[in-house]
């Protein structure tokens, strides 16, 4: 090899550390605000915004929902099976709301605690699979895996 | 058989979804073997108009 | 070794080479396709959460692995002709930058329509859309200072240095949504317990990723051969080649 190439080769392999080292220093810095959405756990904790509005995820508790009849305004309980955040929403959710499944709400949390959300989205998880299998997986009492929705911090 | 076809394209009431993700894969693949054709047919004749004055001169 | 290589790497054996290889891996990419669409489209069932929508994962998971994977392969061509000096590796990492800004836009456009009845929004500014979308910055920089510089040995060396900079973002885009909580679901297909998605649906999702494969393979050969005969228009062999054609 000779000392050109050589050069070449080692200004190669600066550019890659350099943006490396950058990339992961600045990724630390900013950990927070890539957080899309905070845990029930982080909230309790006082860990959330107050006064801005923010995003709250976790799963919707099982038999924990409440459809108002006369308008669309729903209330449920989000957990990340250590704590919990009652969620109240007005509005249209999306197909994939529903018990024991992920969403993630954005809102304001009120001073009694409760959060209220202006958006609901769903999150679903990333296992596919045919309906008849689902069906043959819970009469055999299997849980279906899935990746925690919320991240260990 | 035509409710069956029919409901293929309802998709379960995603149509417009699932059939315009298609659509637009189609649509963007193919352009991208169309423009490099193209480019090739232009290209070749502009150097054969080049090689035959050479070969005049 | 590198004596073969270069041979190969000459522009006349590859543009003749390169001829077959768009011949064979279009015809694989075509039966691949149709085989992969009606897998999708007919024979795989519906899920068990999202109904039929969820068939759109055949078009859109291919395409964010493609916008990867072609990233990797323009850096990758960046790099050895930045420090071999290959020709024909400038000409393969200058072709694929269409295609992979093309694949990156499915990604993101297709994700978009999936999103919008599943999640209940279009766009998110999760860690995972966030950072597709920077992909897709970095692919049209690219080509934008691909246009910008005239002379075509500064141009792919301008284009190597951006490239290799901007391949940080590849593993961040991986990882994105193991490291941080994001909308977008974990990985599906290289989770390493258990598979989870059923195999039913898995045979449509690889023959879909293996037609796209084939696809970049000879549309991006396709582009190089087009650069190549403008690049060497005035070289013995392009003149040999297309005298003998013309007459």
């Amino acid at each position: 090899m000779n000392r050109k190439r050589r050069n070449v080769v080692f200004a190669v392999c600066f550019i890659v550390a350099g943006m490396t080292i950058a990339t992961t220093l600045a990724l630390k810095a900013f950990r927070e605000n890539l957080l899309y959405f905070y845990s029930p756990s982080q909230v309790q904790a006082g860990k959330a915004p107050q006064s801005r509005p923010f995003r709250i995820g976790g799963l919707v508790e099982e038999k924990s929902v409440v459809r108002n009849p006369d308008n669309l305004t729903v209330q449920f309980v989000l957990t990340d099976t250590m704590q919990t955040v009652t969620v109240v929403y007005d509005g249209i959710l999306p197909d994939l709301f529903r018990e024991g499944k992920g969403v993630v709400a954005n809102g304001k949390l009120r001073s009694d605690g409760v959060f209220e959300a202006f958006e609901v989205l769903a999150k679903h998880d990333e296992n596919y699979m045919p309906p008849e299998v689902a069906d043959a997986l819970a009469a055999a009492n299997k849980p279906i895996t899935v990746n925690s929705v919320v991240k260990p911090e | 058989m035509l409710p069956e076809i029919q409901e293929f394209f309802h998709m379960g009431g995603y149509a417009f979804y699932v059939w315009s993700s298609y659509g637009l894969c189609f649509i963007v693949l193919v352009l991208n073997i169309i423009i490099p054709l193209c480019r090739e047919k232009v290209i070749i004749r502009s150097i054969a108009i080049q090689v035959h004055r050479k070969q005049q001169k | 070794m590198l004596r073969h290589i270069n041979q190969f790497a000459s522009p006349k054996n590859f543009y003749a080479l390169s001829c077959k290889l768009v011949h064979y891996f279009g015809g694989a990419c075509l039966l691949l396709f149709v085989a992969g669409v009606f897998g999708g489209l007919l024979f795989s069932p519906p899920d068990y959460q999202q109904g039929e929508s969820v068939r759109i994962i055949y078009v859109h998971v291919p395409s964010a692995w493609m916008s990867l994977f072609v990233y990797i392969v323009m850096a990758g061509a960046g790099t050895i002709g930045l420090i071999w000096r290959i020709k024909i590796m400038d000409v393969i990492a200058r072709s694929s930058a269409p295609l992979g800004a093309s694949f990156t836009f499915l990604a993101l456009a297709t994700g978009s329509l999936w999103g919008k009845p599943m999640w209940g929004a279009w766009w998110v500014w999760d860690a995972r859309l966030t950072s597709e979308l920077i992909l897709l910055f970095l692919y049209l920089g690219y080509i934008a200072l691909q246009s910008a510089i005239e002379d075509p040995r500064m141009a792919a060396r301008a284009g190597a240095i951006l490239a290799l900079i901007g391949i940080i973002n590849i593993p961040i885009i991986h990882f994105s949504v193991e490291w941080w909580s994001t909308l977008h679901q974990g990985p599906t297909v290289s989770k390493l317990d258990a598979p989870s998605i059923h195999i039913d649906m898995l045979i449509p999702l690889l023959l879909m990723a293996l037609a796209y494969m084939c696809y970049f393979i000879s549309a991006v050969l396709m582009r190089a051969r087009c650069d190549l005969l403008a690049l060497e228009r005035n070289s013995a062999w392009v003149g040999e080649l297309i005298g003998e054609r013309s007459r």
